[in-house]
Parts: structure tokens; C-alpha cells; sequence
């Protein structure tokens, strides 16, 4: 397979993610598919920071493993990713800011000096074109042809005219011709392989998807790694008559959105595990109130504040129980930003269809970095009925009537003649409190257990309306995988490895976390010959549901809390152990 | 700024939408209650303006007082313990053609929900809060509340409270509300003009009622606060004017006032969020059909 990786490293506050940004759509612009990985930390300027585009013209899941061009703006980025570069592969830095020794290069490994800066000085006493320059030479040997990377450069000045565009350009040709005359282009470097394609992060799906199923008002507090879905929205807000408020705190937050989709427009809030925390008490009043709420948790490393900019899936459990008492909900955990685009269509769907909580799980790994979409994975081509399809009939309203579904004709403020109250306390059929003079009343004690069945049994609508986990690959491999969430996607990319190894492997992906679908789990487990649980977290918490819904029982467990997302030669490793032995 | 983000107020006079009267739902307040009052004043002052009660919706908290959504025939929203503000503001943004009333208590929205106070005001959103402000915590049986006073025995201070009360109108002052008021329930009368000014008034109407209550706080009676009381109307203040406003919001002990302390004009957030200006967001329409062009970004 002829696919390429180039990594890109330098400090904070050194334009590593532009650069890297810059290479991962011109490979999309080629029409390649593609995964760009942006590693940073949580400082603003320093520290070591880094970017992996991976491009191939077959579907890539992950940021893959090795590199094969290394473009160092330091020195720490040699020190620490030299031996990542691939047999055949380049090392580009500038010999003005730092040495390269021949003797510590890997087997197969050429070393590029490009005089970046000294280009750069060129057109500006500024350093700043360095990069550019940087970038140009870089782009030559992943075999970008010029007028891509100038193409992408352009447009990522936005509207912005003038000379300092046409340095970058220039400066940027420089350093594509230097590395003509200097180098050659690395063998694996695929070629154009058709019209462009998608490149968005899972946070742009998200907010892309909330947005075809008809968001209106999204209230959020910034928080990373979820932040970037309100900053794509508020970009857009005008545009697309979407409300974006950011909050005082994420109790605001989400009580903002609970308020507007009791109002009647389709609202959300999102944030990450913190956040999400605050939020626990308000999801059973959405519960409670049956009030439609979507809420993205795009999970970080834990606990507590833990590492901000790290990835992590250690919020399953905080997801499945948050709040006190029992209320329905739904768990979905998209892997790509097709599926994340999709998930939030269903997400707002189920919210409005069985009113009630629906939580979409994402993390780091997904929400911030880059991948390709095909177009044929996102249509913009949603229905979005209107919410108002009460009237009065002449009979007294009852917002929390009872119903063989648990799901009540649902009014809003404004409408004549369908006057109700929520209520966040028990209540009766009409809303009204059985909290106080009534509760532990027999006839009320017996309302309180038909409401609470009446809500709980939206739970088996939701069975019914979510899709059961898929078994991907063959039947009968000699391997199974069971995964949620963005991990799915370095599995993936070890299952094509493995299946040149002569492994057969297949996939049971746990896209609808909860409910959970116990049939399809058991068929799936209980027909595979062996099986390899991978989930970044220390309990394995998905291992746990499955066992307490269904009793199916996954031993052989790779989990990963770490911080950094699974690489698919690590499961690589662990699979041949689990099948050689 | 867009005339469509004035709210529907008396305009629908005439018509035969029923006004907001008393719900089915009978008071489970103690007999005596200052929240009685309360009720009282908000059912005369949006019938006086002719509101539907189709049209108004009252949120609030947990508390005694925020059982007071139930008692009233209009839309109501009785959410979780001090959230009522983010509530309202979301009910608002979605539609805002409706009359948003939050009310609540003192421990709901000066402790708790202290935080949703200072930011509701300093948005001045178009809604109007009523606190009824009773300085102790009822429906737990009798605790120091944030409004407590230096040294009140409560169960939960008995040897006194040993901290500042917070004083609710200098707080909104600061925190830019554009029309702050002090009701008493010994007075539903004055209270009523309060509320409907308050509704009336393009901004966030913010109306502290001290509002006793008869079982658990000793100290600040009815008779406590008759002796005090007086009407700032009454004393030449001119709430147009911030200093004097502070000043008399800062009064506290031998003489209380009450009435309109300050009132100012600013755009309101609904007036300054653009997507409103194109109606109520619940009647505008949703989603992506024909934006396919909109995925020209990403490649």
C-alpha cells in the first residue's frame, strides 16, 4: 500500500499545527484519504508539540505509526522522534537553528538541511516565513506538487490580500525547489487519486450534525476538548440563525439549553468531563421533565482536571450514571467524524422522539483531530418536522399523560389552551407536585410507581430506535475486537495489518453504547473464537456494562490510559500474542 | 434595534385568550406566609397588562417559595435548586415573545444560584426575577440563609450568624441591572405596581419582596419590617439616578426602603443577539437543506 506519514514538531507558539494543517489538506485536496494528529500541550507558547499527517489513496482509520518526512523546527523534535522515521525517510530541519549528526540517523533515514531562515530573510527580516519555506521543501518530498501546497496556503490566509501572502508563497517555493535540487521524493508518496476530499475535525461534524437535525440554540462553556464545536458554531451562527451562548459555567450551560428546548426550538450543550460533572444534576431534571437535551462529553485524561489535552474514554461510567434516581437515556459514541456527524442527526432525533437525555461520547482523539470524510458519508439532506404538532382537542391537556410508550403529547409556551408546568419534583400527569401533601398517600404512592414505569419505558423505545452494535469483517475470524468510541479507529487500521500478517480478525464496534443491545453482544462474543477488548481506560468500563447487561465475559483486555490514543501496531502486538501466543 | 424582539405584551387585549388567574392548585404555604402576597401581586399585575396567560411562563427553583409556578394558570417551568435564571434566559432566547417571570427564594438565588444573579443582570435580559426574600432557609426547617443578619440564631448557627449578609440590590446594581425594586408583603398593592412596571420594563427587572416568613425566622416579622418600612416614592428619590440609588440601597436597619430604587434604559441581549432579529427562534426555520455549499469549507 502505498500510503505516507509526515510529521511536523517544534514548541508551542511555532505554527506546528498550520504547518501540519497545511500538509494533511493538501493531501485531501489530492484526493487521499487521511488522518492528521495534532499532539500539544496545555501551554500557550514552549513545551514540544507535534502533528502527524498520514495520507494514502486507501481508507486510513488513524495517524498510523511511523513518519516518513520529519520536518524538526528543534532540536528536542529530533531527539525525541528520530526513531519514528521509517527506512527511506527524510529528516528536513534548518543547520542555522541546529546540527543533525549522519551517525545518529536511523538505518535507510536521509537527513534534508534547508535553509529556511536564510530564505525567509529573503522576503522579511521576520523569522516568521521560516515555516513556510520549511513547508514548501517538506511538501516536495511527501510528493505534494507545488501548486497544492501554494493553493492551501492561500486559502489559509482566508481573505487576507497582499504581500504577506506572496511571501509565503515564495518563500515556500524556495523551499519546494531547494529540496528538487537536494533530494528526491520518498518512495512511498502516493500519487493525486481523485476529486478532494472532506477534511474536518469530530468537533466540526459534531457541530455540522447538530445543525442539519435542526440545532437552534447551543449554550456551552469552553472546555477542551469540546470547545472547538462552540467555536465552529458561533462562526456560523449568523449565517445558519443558530443562538451560541457561552455560558457563565457549564450548570448555565446546560440549564440554558434545557430552558430553550422547553421553549421549543432543538438545543444542546457540550463540554468535557468536568464540565460534564457539573452538569449531572440538571440531566435528571431534563429526565425528570422530559425535556429533549443533547450533550456531548468530549472526554479527556482524568481524573479531575488530569491532562486537558490528552485523550482518554474514562467518562463511560460517569455517562451511564449520572444523576440521582433512574431516568431513560441513550449513550452514542461515534469514531470518525462521519459517524459523529451522523450520531448527533440521531442523537436529536431520539431526543425529540422519546424527550429525554441523549449523550453523545467523544474524546480528544476524535473531537480535535483531523480526518478525510467522503461526501458520501454527510448529507445535509435531514428532515427537521416541526416541533409544534399539538392542539387542543377539548380535553384537558396532560403534559405527563400516561401511555403505553412513556412518550407524552409534548405542548410549548405560547400555545393557547396547553398551559402545564414542568415539574423537576415527582409530579402527576398534569405536572403537578406529589412531592409534598400528597406523597406517601396510597393513592399517590401508586402514581409515583405508574409515572416512574411511564418514563422507564422510553427505555425499551430506545432499544428499539438505536442501532445494535455491528459485527465488521469476516465471520469465523480468529480474532474479535470489541471497541467504542475513537479507538475503533486505530483497531481498524490493525485489522488490515493483521490480515497481512494472515490473521483473520473482525470487529464487534459498540457504536450505541447504551441502552446496551444484548442479543447482537452475545451472538457476537459467544461466536468468536477469541477476544481482544481495547478501550482507553483502566477499568475497562464497556467490558463491565456488557458483563452486567448480557454476562458475557471479554478476559483479554488492552487498555490504555496514558493519554495518547491507541497506535495500531500496539494492537498489532497484543493481537499476535493473544493468536501466536 | 428590531422591532420583532419587543415582546407580545398587551397587544393581544381583545381577544379571548384566557388571563392568568389562579390554578386548581391550592398554596402549601404556612398560613400567614409572606409568599402569599407575592402570588397575589404577580396574578394582579399581568392581568392588569392583559397578558395571556398562554404567554407567560414562570420559572423557578426549589424552596418554598418556588412552589409558585403551581399556583398560577400560566405556563411554569419548576425546575432544580438555584437554576432558575439559566432556565428563564433559555426560555426566552428560544421565544422571545414571552413573558418570562422567574421567582424564587433567598437561599435559591443569593446562594446557590448567586453566580446565574450576577450574570442574568449583567445581560440584562428582557424577564423579570422576583425573590421573595424571607432570610432564612424554610423548607429545611430553619437554617441561616445568604440575607440572614449578623447574628441571628438559626439550627444552623446557634450561637448567630458570623457573616455579612448579602444585600441583593446593591449586588444588582453592580452587576448592571436596569431596573431594581424592594417589595414588601405587607403591601400586595405597591408590590403589584412593582411587578407589572417590572414586566413592562424593556431589560432585566430584578424585585427583591421581603416576604417574612411566619415560622422560622424570628426576628424579621411582619411587625419587624412595619416598623421600618417606607416608600421611596414617597421620599423624593429619583431612580434615575445611580448614586442616590446605592445610597439608599446601602440602608439597612432603622429604616428600610422600599420601591423603585433605580431604572435605566440599555439594549437588551435579545436586542443585540442577532439571530433574533429574525423573529422568535422557535418560528425560524432549522436545519441544512440546500447548504450543501456549506461543506466547501472543509475541503
Amino acid at each position: 500500500m502505498s500510503e505516507i506519514s509526515v510529521r511536523a514538531g517544534g514548541a508551542a507558539g511555532d505554527g506546528i499545527a498550520s504547518v501540519g494543517e497545511n500538509i494533511a489538506r493538501s493531501f485531501s485536496r489530492m484526493g487521499l484519504h487521511g488522518f492528521g494528529l495534532n499532539a500539544y500541550q496545555s501551554v500557550i507558547r514552549g513545551g514540544h508539540v507535534w502533528f502527524q499527517g498520514r495520507a494514502s489513496p486507501q481508507k486510513v482509520y488513524s495517524q498510523g505509526d511511523a513518519c516518513d518526512v520529519l520536518y524538526a523546527m528543534d532540536r528536542q523534535t529530533v531527539d525525541i522522534h528520530l526513531p519514528s522515521v521509517s527506512g527511506g525517510g527524510t529528516v528536513v530541519f534548518d543547520p542555522e537553528k541546529f546540527a543533525v549528526q549522519d551517525s545518529e540517523l536511523p538505518a535507510g533515514v536521509r537527513k534534508l538541511p534547508v535553509p529556511t531562515l536564510q530564505i525567509a530573510r529573503k522576503f522579511t527580516p521576520q523569522s516568521i516565513l521560516q515555516n513556510a519555506a520549511g513547508l514548501g521543501a517538506t511538501a516536495f518530498v511527501a510528493g505534494i506538487p507545488l501548486e497544492i501546497v501554494q493553493q492551501v496556503l492561500t486559502e489559509s490566509f482566508g481573505r487576507k490580500k497582499g504581500e504577506i501572502v506572496d511571501w509565503n508563497l515564495g518563500a515556500a517555493a524556495e523551499g519546494y525547489h531547494f529540496a528538487e535540487q537536494n533530494a528526491s521524493v520518498n518512495d512511498r508518496a502516493p500519487k493525486a487519486a481523485g476529486p478532494p476530499k472532506l477534511l474536518m475535525t469530530g468537533n466540526q461534524a459534531l457541530g455540522l450534525g447538530a445543525a442539519a437535525a435542526g440545532l437552534k440554540f447551543l449554550a456551552q462553556y469552553p472546555m477542551t476538548p469540546a470547545t472547538g464545536i462552540m467555536t465552529w458554531l458561533a462562526a456560523h451562527s449568523r449565517d445558519l440563525g443558530i443562538v451560541v451562548k457561552q455560558a457563565e459555567d457549564e450548570l448555565a450551560a446546560v440549564h440554558m439549553a434545557i430552558g430553550a428546548s422547553f421553549g421549543g426550538v432543538r438545543a444542546m450543550t457540550a463540554t468535557s468531563g468536568g464540565g460534564f460533572s457539573l452538569m449531572v444534576e440538571a440531566l435528571g431534571m431534563a429526565g425528570m421533565c422530559e425535556v429533549p437535551l443533547v450533550v456531548v462529553d468530549s472526554q479527556r485524561s482524568g481524573p479531575s482536571t488530569g491532562l486537558p489535552t490528552k485523550t482518554e474514554q474514562g467518562d463511560l461510567n460517569m455517562m451511564l450514571g449520572a444523576g440521582q434516581g433512574e431516568f431513560p437515556r441513550a449513550i452514542l459514541a461515534p469514531s470518525n467524524p462521519g459517524e459523529a456527524f451522523r450520531a448527533m442527526v440521531k442523537a436529536f432525533q431520539l431526543a425529540e422522539d422519546w424527550q429525554t437525555p441523549i449523550l453523545v461520547a467523544s474524546d480528544l482523539h476524535l473531537s480535535e483531530n483531523l480526518m478525510t470524510v467522503d461526501r458520501s458519508e454527510i448529507s445535509l439532506d435531514v428532515d427537521v418536522p416541526s416541533l409544534f404538532t399539538v392542539e387542543p382537542n377539548g380535553h384537558e391537556y396532560r403534559r405527563y399523560q400516561y401511555t403505553e410508550s412513556g412518550v407524552s403529547p409534548r405542548a410549548f409556551p405560547g400555545q393557547p389552551g396547553l398551559m402545564h408546568i414542568a415539574g423537576s419534583d415527582e409530579h402527576d400527569e398534569r405536572g403537578h407536585l406529589i412531592s409534598d401533601t400528597r406523597s406517601g398517600v396510597p393513592l399517590w404512592v401508586s402514581e409515583r410507581t405508574k409515572m416512574m414505569n411511564k418514563r422507564m419505558r422510553k427505555l425499551t423505545g430506545l432499544l428499539g430506535a438505536t442501532e445494535p452494535p455491528q459485527l465488521e469483517g469476516p465471520a469465523g475470524a480468529e480474532l474479535t475486537f470489541v471497541a467504542w468510541g475513537s479507538t475503533v479507529g486505530a483497531v481498524r487500521d490493525a485489522m488490515g495489518l493483521l490480515t497481512q500478517r494472515g490473521v483473520t480478525t473482525n470487529l464487534l464496534r459498540v457504536e450505541t453504547v447504551y441502552p446496551v443491545h444484548p442479543a447482537e453482544v452475545v451472538e457476537a462474543v459467544s461466536g468468536a473464537k477469541k477476544t481482544l477488548l481495547v478501550e482507553g481506560n483502566f477499568s475497562g468500563q464497556l467490558a463491565h456494562l456488557l458483563r452486567a447487561e448480557t454476562g458475557v465475559v471479554l478476559p483479554n483486555r488492552f487498555l490504555k490510559y496514558d493519554g495518547e490514543p491507541f497506535y495500531p501496531m500496539e494492537i498489532v502486538g497484543k493481537a499476535m500474542e493473544l493468536v501466536r501466543g | 434595534m428590531a422591532e420583532s424582539s419587543a415582546p407580545v405584551r398587551a397587544s393581544i387585549e381583545g381577544t379571548a385568550l384566557p388571563l392568568v388567574g389562579k390554578s386548581d392548585v391550592k398554596p402549601t404555604w404556612c398560613p400567614g406566609c409572606g409568599d402569599f402576597s407575592v402570588v397575589a401581586a404577580i396574578e394582579m399585575a399581568v392581568k392588569r397588562l392583559k397578558i395571556p396567560s398562554s404567554n407567560v411562563v414562570i420559572v423557578s427553583g426549589i424552596g418554598c417559595s418556588s412552589n409558585l409556578p403551581h399556583f398560577l394558570s400560566s405556563y411554569g417551568f419548576h425546575g432544580i435548586h438555584g437554576r432558575s435564571l439559566p432556565v428563564a434566559e433559555g426560555i426566552r432566547w428560544s421565544n422571545h415573545e414571552l413573558t418570562v417571570i422567574a421567582t424564587g427564594g433567598d437561599g435559591d438565588g443569593f446562594g446557590i444560584g448567586v453566580g446565574h444573579f450576577v450574570h442574568t443582570m449583567r445581560r440584562n435580559v428582557d424577564m423579570t426575577y422576583v425573590t421573595m426574600d424571607n432570610q432564612i432557609y424554610g423548607l429545611t426547617t430553619g437554617q441561616a440563609s445568604p440575607t440572614s443578619m449578623m447574628g441571628h440564631k438559626t439550627k444552623s448557627t446557634p450561637n448567630g450568624v458570623i457573616e455579612n449578609p448579602l444585600d441583593p440590590l446593591a449586588l444588582a446594581l453592580a452587576s448592571g441591572a436596569t431596573y431594581v425594586a424592594r417589595g414588601f408583603s405587607g403591601d400586595v398593592k405597591q408590590m403589584a405596581d412593582l411587578v407589572a412596571n417590572g414586566i413592562q420594563h424593556k431589560g432585566f427587572a430584578f424585585i427583591d419582596a421581603l416576604s417574612p416568613c411566619v415560622t422560622y425566622n424570628k426576628i424579621n416579622t411582619f411587625d419587624w419590617f412595619r416598623q421600618r418600612v417606607y416608600k421611596l416614592e414617597a421620599s423624593g428619590h429619583d431612580p434615575s439616578d445611580l448614586t442616590k440609588a446605592w445610597q439608599r440601597a446601602l440602608e439597612w436597619g432603622e429604616k428600610v426602603p422600599t420601591g423603585l430604587f433605580y431604572k435605566t434604559d440599555k439594549p437588551t441581549y435579545e436586542d443585540l443577539e442577532e439571530v433574533l432579529a429574525a423573529g422568535p427562534l422557535a418560528k425560524q426555520p432549522a436545519g441544512l437543506k440546500g447548504r450543501e455549499a456549506l461543506l466547501d469549507e472543509f475541503l
